[in-house]
This record gives structure tokens, C-alpha cells and sequence, in this order.
């Protein structure tokens, strides 16, 4: 029963999408009060409707229901809860379902905190939302239907593939998709203003904070999925510029071009016609990302036509989208009032550079992801773009990037004194060349890349709490002076500090791991011993054992130094029952400063087993550094000036402090 | 639907990983490497710049599958017998083509992914610095604009045109 209710509601939801896409937009046109706020009636209920079908799915996941398809196929009797309950999302149709709850969510979220936005604009907002969750559950509806019945019903399922089995895993794809789909809002800002014809400062601030809730959610979900596949891998990688991975890192470079450019079109009412630009191409990259994904057309040309009903559509609601997005917006976007003067030497000025290079960056990432498609269409061979072409094309706009992020907060608006901020900086300057230049005295393999990446690192850090010392005049006044100067301190101007510095955790974290990473692969006996990075690593022997719905090879090694035993690790190799399929289980001995990371391969027959143990310096700061910024993103966004639904101020400050950003 | 099963799944594997292909394993065998510490680096060095062929999207350094292996025994056996790493390189790629370069060769067909972001950030260097000594130029122009602009949007405004 519960298949047909799940059914149902997401007809009716289908329904309520449609009424929600066509009735606020005639209210906006005519303004007609009541039309308009019908629209959010409508976005809550397209939620609630979602809801239930998802609530029905996650029901016949939970409870076994062999009779759904979709079930048999993903689920199994004897899967741990968890992993019944993230099973919904494990699939094709169920993700989608899990795409269109969370799209939903937005559009309700506009209806239920947009109050502070112009009712015109919002209804537009909430028309276009209702537009996008149709074109969705048209989908999911006409090819990918997650409460088809089967019949016979099968005694029990197939099981959800092992690798999705973890608890990584089960928070990675809603994460990612509160970004993804958190783009959703600022596409539709971008169309109604459009479809309005009026872009003022107003809003960019409508915008912020939406772009920075998706932004932080994307930022959160891209750095669970690098951890997921570093421990559950096994090998000790973290980024592989594989095509799905650069899918959700294009739409998170330039959502965060998005993020800077909303702050200059509030600010100094500039920047509006590219802020829109950007708008659109963020959820156009998020679309373009589910596209390839879903349609396989980047594994494998060929997965593409095994399938060629969903990728079809979903490359039809692509095209219709951004083709249309894009025909509006060179209709409409030269009509649009140009922004003011801006120098170059400004903070206006560093934005704009920000913009500049993130769109390259993600300009870099797209060619590299498509042009083997590209090449291999037109008949002129098979080519492949790999990490040598990324790290050679990314780079170089990384590390000018970084440079500016140090500076850019110490910058005022309007105009600056690029030699007086330079001068403020040149004790963070000194000490980050002096450790550059530390690096290339004592390493001679990579020193260049260690050497910039580490002295870029203590950059930004070091130029972060430098600005905000500062700012508190920390050590320049009287301690409480200083702690009621960084309370005083907008909430905006944390969550930048912190979101900065944290890319300086993760550049760190990047640059140490990838140039002192050591390892050691060999064939080891019980009773053997290793040495790796200071420890002695022992190996002491391997059982069988069985948990739950799998059987595992586990190996115990044991872990001292100077000859002083520290821990014990447990690395595993499963093989997952119902599906017969093996995986690899890291243990990670993990400091903050460090990781030591151990994998047990396949024995060799004679009484050995195939290990490989690695120690991966300041790897854990990639992650941290991740969560940092999404700290960042979060304080920022509980700024009174950036609160969904706070009131309108009746005057704002004429001219903004320079430190507000 | 039920024949399609192992596509949702090998889709879903593909996106929940963040991209890293399933069933990925180690890739370097105890015994394969090199005595030479030296070398053996570069062996690995080359190894990343290498597609493993028959694998999604992996380095012969990542891929345990036996083509990879074959491959890196080969990088191994070139190096010792001298070459240089370009010349390991090249060796390679005579045999298996352009699709073993992870790192795709520099000719006419590619010149728009080697330099196309390069050539998009230098016109958009241009259209900025266009854009700033127009400005910066005409500011006064601009200011008398504004106010005009302002004053014809009045006199519209009393010409009745409710928008």
C-alpha cells in the first residue's frame, strides 16, 4: 500500500508543481496579492507531498517490501538499519525522489523565510522553483518510477553495493544535494529578476544568503566524499579529478564567484549583470553534473545508450533550462542599469579578481571533463585528460588566487593603498617566504610545489588572524578591550576569517600530504615488522571472522614507538554476502598532525600477506579545513544583516565599514 | 528494469564515491618495485602520468588490474635499461596511443583545452582594463547620465507609463 500512496503523493505534488509554476507568476504579472501568495500554499504543499512519497519509499526500504522493485533490487532483509534507511538514496530513483524533496524544501523555504523579499520578485522566485521541481518529478514519474511493483514478489533482495554500505557515504549525497539543489534559489533569483526587469542592491542581499547556505552545503558534501573515498578506498588518495568528482567542484567554483560578486552587488550596486550571469551558471553546472552523471555518457559513451530515456530527458530539461536561462538573460541582462566606477586597487576590485579566476578555474575543470568526449565525437581519436593536465592548468590560478585572499580582506571599498596594506603585511609575508624558502633548503624532491603550496598556506592563515588581530587590536589595548572589539565584530566578518583561513588548513593539508606522504608495500609474515615514519609497525596475524551481512579477513598489526606499543589496528578485507562483492577496509591511526594508514591485501600462499602501509602527514587538515569552511559558511549566514526573514532595516549605513564583508 | 539493475548501481557507485570508480583497489604488488630508490621514484612519477586502458579512470600507479601491472613492469624495465623518463614515456605511447597520456598531448586538436582557459582569462584581463580607462575617463559624463537618466525617468513616470 505503501508504493501506491508514495505514487500518488508524487502525482499530486507534480500537480501542486505545476499550479505553483503557473499561478504566483500571472499574480507577479498582474499584481494580484492573493495569486501570488497562493504560490506559497503551493510550495508548501509540493514539500508536503514530496514528503510523504518519500516517507512512503524510505517505509518500503525500512519494512522490506519485496514487491517494490526498486527495493529488491537495493535492499536486503539482513542490512543493518542504517544502511536500509540511506539505501533509499543508493539508487538511481530514489536519489532522484531524495533530489526532488530537497528542491522542494528550498522552494517552501522561500515561501515560509522570504518575507523580507519584494512580493513580486518572490513570487517569481517561487513560480520558477515550481518550474524546475515539475521538469524533476516529470522525471522521476515518466522514467524512473521508485514504487514499480514486481510480481512474482522475491523471497528476499539483492542488497545495496558494499561500497555505499557506510556511514560516510549515508550523509554525502544529502549534503551534496543541499548544495546542489541550494543553487536552485539563486538560479531563480537570477530568472525573476530577469523576467522583472529590475536588479538593485536589494537584491544581492536577497541573494547572500541563499548562496551561502547551498554554498556551505556543497562545501561540506564535496569534503565528506573525498574522506569517504580515503579511507574506504585504500590506498590513501583523497582527489582523483575524475569527471563525476569535477560534476560537483564546477558548480562549487563558481557558486563561490557567486558568493563574492552578490557581496559587491550589495555593497556597491555593481557587478549586478554578471551576478546573474554567474546565478545561472551555477545551477547550470549542478545540472550539467546530474546529466553526466545520470546518463553515464562520461563513463562510457556507450552506458548512454543503454539507458537513452533518462539521459534524453534529463539532457531536455538541461537544454531547456540554460538554452532558455541563457536567451533570457541576453534579452534582458543589457537592459539592466550598469554598475558604478570601480579601481582596480580596491575591494571591489580584489572580488572581481576572485570572479576572474574561479570561472577560469571552473572553465579549466569543464574543458578537461568534456573534451574527451568532445574529441572522441568528432572522430579525432581517443585522448585523455588526467591530474597532470589539472594540476598543470589549475595551479597557476590557485596560488595568484591565494595571494589575493590575503590581501583583499585588508582592502577597503572604493579605493585603496595597495602599498600601505602590503606594508601591514609584510610580517606575515616575511615568515611565509621564510618557511618557502625553508622547504627548498631541506627537500630536494617536489621543493617547488612544497615550497608554494606551504608558504601560500601560511599566507593565508597567517594574513587571516593577522587581519583580525588587528581588527581587535589584539596586544594594542587592554585585553578586554580587545575581547569586547571580537565580540563587537560582525558575524559576516568570522565566518570570512574562518572560511579563509580554512583554505589555508586545506592547502596545507594538500601540499604535506601529497610531497611527505611515505609508504611501505611488502609481503609480511606474522611476527614481522615494519618501520615507517618513527613507528614500528608489527604484524601479528590474520582471522576469519563474520558480522552481520558480511565475512572479513580481519589483520592485526600493532603499532609502537620507540619500542613502546601505541595502538593496535584492525584493517579489514570483506566480502559482502548477498552480492558476493569484496571491499577493501583501511585502519587509519589518526593524530591531527598525521595519519597512519594500513591495508591488508591478498595472502601469498605461503603463509604471507600483501600489506601496504602508509603515513600521510597533515592529511586530516584537508578535512578539517572542509568543515572549517563550512563552520565559516554557517556563522556568516547567522549574521543578523544575512537571517532569512529578518525584517528590513529601515536605513542602511550609507557607506558600509570597509571591514564588512 | 530489472536487466538495467547493475547500471543504477554501478551509476550510483559512481556518484556517491565522488567519482572514484568502484571496486578500486592497490594498485603496487609487494616485489614489483625497483631496488634503486632513485628510480624506482620515477618509475612512480611516470606510473601517475599513465592511463591504466581498460580501467574507468585510473593511473597504472592506482589500478590493480593485470594490464597496469604489465604496464608498470614495462615502465620499470625501460628506466633500467636507461631511459630517460621522457624517452618511458614516448615508449608507451607509440604502442598504446594518445589515450595513455593522462596528460593529453600538446596538437591542434587539443590547443583549445591547453590554452583555451588561458586565452578566456587574458580577454576578460582586456574587456576589464576596457572597461576601467572608459570609466575612468568619462566620469563626469556618467554623473550628468545618471541625473538625466533619473530626470527622463520622471518625465516617463508622469507620461502615465505604469509599468
Amino acid at each position: 500500500m505503501s508504493a501506491e500512496i508514495g505514487h500518488f503523493a508524487l502525482i499530486v505534488a507534480a500537480i501542486l508543481a505545476l499550479g505553483q509554476s503557473v499561478f504566483p507568476m500571472a499574480g507577479a504579472a498582474r499584481r494580484h496579492g492573493a495569486l501570488m501568495s497562493l504560490g506559497n500554499t503551493l510550495a508548501t504543499g509540493q514539500f508536503v507531498f514530496v514528503l510523504i512519497a518519500f516517507g512512503a519509499l524510505t517505509w518500503a526500504f525500512v519494512t522490506s517490501d519485496f514487491s517494490v522493485a526498486n527495493v529488491v533490487q537495493n535492499s536486503h532483509s539482513g542490512k543493518p538499519l542504517l544502511y536500509k534507511i540511506t539505501g533509499v538514496w543508493g539508487n538511481h530513483e530514489g536519489s532522484m525522489v531524495l533530489w526532488c524533496l530537497i528542491l522542494s524544501l528550498f522552494g517552501a523555504c522561500v515561501a515560509w523565510f522570504g518575507g523580507n523579499v519584494a512580493p513580486g520578485l518572490r513570487a517569481r522566485v517561487i513560480a520558477v522553483q515550481g518550474l524546475i521541481g515539475l521538469a524533476f518529478l516529470a522525471f522521476i514519474l515518466l522514467t524512473s518510477n521508485p514504487f514499480d511493483r514486481v510480481n512474482p514478489m522475491p523471497p528476499d533482495g539483492r542488497g545495496l553495493n558494499p561500497i555505499l554500505q557506510d556511514p560516510g557515504l549515508a550523509f554525502h549525497p544529502p549534503l551534496l544535494y543541499l548544495g546542489y539543489v541550494g543553487f536552485s534559489v539563486t538560479f531563480s533569483f537570477a530568472i525573476a529578476a530577469l523576467l522583472e526587469g529590475r536588479v538593485d542592491a536589494a537584491w544581492g542581499r536577497w541573494v547572500r544568503p541563499w548562496a551561502l547556505a547551498a554554498w556551505s552545503f556543497l562545501t561540506l558534501g564535496i569534503g565528506l566524499g573525498s574522506w569517504w573515498a580515503y579511507y574506504e578506498l585504500g590506498w590513501g588518495g583523497f582527489w582523483f579529478w575524475d569527471p563525476v568528482e569535477n560534476a560537483s567542484f564546477m558548480p562549487w567554483l563558481v557558486g563561490t564567484a557567486l558568493l563574492h560578486s552578490a557581496i559587491v552587488a550589495e555593497k556597491r550596486d555593481a557587478l549586478k549583470s554578471w551576478s546573474i550571469l554567474l546565478a545561472i551558471l551555477t545551477f547550470s553546472l549542478s545540472l550539467l553534473g546530474t546529466f553526466l552523471v545520470r546518463s553515464g555518457v562520461l563513463t562510457s559513451v556507450h552506458t548512454f545508450a543503454t539507458d537513452p530515456e533518462r539521459g534524453l530527458f534529463i539532457l531536455a530539461i538541461l537544454a531547456v533550462t540554460v538554452g532558455g536561462a541563457l536567451l533570457l538573460y541576453a534579452w534582458r541582462a543589457p537592459t539592466l542599469k550598469g554598475g558604478g566606477l570601480f579601481r582596480p586597487i580596491s575591494r571591489e576590485g580584489a572580488l572581481i579578481l576572485n570572479n576572474l579566476l574561479m570561472t577560469v578555474a571552473a572553465l579549466t575543470v569543464l574543458f578537461g571533463t568534456l573534451y574527451p568526449l568532445v574529441v572522441d565525437t568528432f572522430g579525432l581519436g581517443k585522448i585523455s585528460v588526467g591530474p597532470p593536465y589539472f594540476n598543470a592548468t589549475f595551479l597557476p590560478l590557485m596560488a595568484p588566487m591565494i595571494l589575493a585572499m590575503g590581501i583583499a580582506p585588508f582592502l577597503p571599498w572604493k579605493r585603496a593603498d595597495l602599498i600601505g596594506v602590503l606594508d601591514r603585511l609584510k610580517l606575515i609575508a616575511g615568515v611565509a617566504i621564510a618557511l618557502a624558502a625553508a622547504v627548498v633548503f631541506i627537500e630536494d624532491r617536489h621543493s617547488f610545489a612544497a615550497a608554494l603550496g606551504l608558504g601560500l598556506a601560511a599566507w593565508l592563515i597567517g594574513a587571516a588572524g593577522w587581519e583580525t588581530a588587528g581588527r581587535i587590536r589584539l596586544f594594542h589595548a587592554p585585553p578586554g578591550e580587545s575581547l569586547r572589539r571580537a565580540s563587537a565584530m560582525p558575524r559576516s566578518a568570522w565566518g570570512m576569517t574562518i572560511a579563509h583561513a580554512a583554505a589555508g588548513v586545506v592547502v596545507a593539508g594538500i601540499t604535506v600530504s601529497g610531497v611527505w606522504q611515505t609508504e611501505v608495500i611488502r609481503t609480511m609474515k606474522p611476527g614481522d615488522r615494519a618501520d615507517l615514519a618513527g613507528y614500528t609497525i608489527g604484524f601479528a596475524g590474520v582471522r576469519e571472522v563474520t558480522v552481520g551481512n558480511y565475512r572479513a579477513r580481519r589483520g592485526h598489526f600493532i603499532v609502537s614507538e620507540g619500542g613502546v606499543a601505541v595502538d593496535a589496528l584492525w584493517p579489514e578485507k570483506r566480502l559482502y554476502l548477498p552480492q558476493r562483492v569484496p571491499t577493501t577496509e583501511a585502519a587509519i591511526r589518526t593524530t591531527l598532525f598525521s595519519d597512519l594508514y594500513v591495508v591488508l591485501g591478498d595472502p601469498d600462499g605461503k603463509g604471507g600477506h600483501a600489506v601496504r602501509l602508509y603515513h600521510n602527514p597533515l592529511v586530516p587538515w584537508i578535512w578539517i579545513g572542509a568543515v572549517l569552511m563550512f563552520l565559516g559558511g554557517m556563522i556568516s549566514l547567522t549574521d543578523r544583516r544575512h537571517r532569512v526573514g529578518a525584517p528590513r532595516r529601515s536605513a542602511r549605513p550609507a557607506s558600509p565599514r570597509p571591514s564588512e564583508a | 528494469m530489472r536487466r538495467r539493475a547493475v547500471l543504477p548501481i554501478l551509476l550510483l557507485a559512481l556518484i556517491f564515491s565522488s567519482g572514484s570508480p568502484p571496486f578500486r583497489a592497490q594498485a603496487i604488488e609487494p616485489g614489483e618495485a625497483l631496488k634503486d630508490a632513485g628510480l624506482e621514484e620515477r618509475a612512480r612519477d611516470i606510473g601517475r602520468q599513465l592511463r591504466c586502458l581498460v580501467c574507468q579512470n585510473q593511473s597504472i600507479d592506482d589500478s590493480d588490474a593485470p594490464l597496469a601491472r604489465d604496464l608498470r613492469r614495462l615502465v620499470r624495465k625501460r628506466l633500467v635499461a636507461g631511459d630517460t623518463d621522457r624517452e618511458a614515456i614516448a615508449y608507451i605511447h607509440t604502442r598504446y596511443g594518445d589515450f595513455v597520456l593522462l596528460r593529453p598531448p600538446v596538437d591542434e586538436r587539443t590547443w583549445l583545452l591547453w590554452f583555451g582557459p588561458a586565452a578566456a582569462l587574458f580577454v576578460a584581463l582586456l574587456f576589464l582594463l576596457w572597461r576601467l580607462r572608459r570609466s575612468r575617463a568619462a566620469p563626469p559624463v556618467e554623473a550628468l547620465s545618471a541625473e538625466s537618466a533619473a530626470r527622463a525617468d520622471a518625465l516617463l513616470r508622469e507620461g502615465g507609463d505604469e509599468r
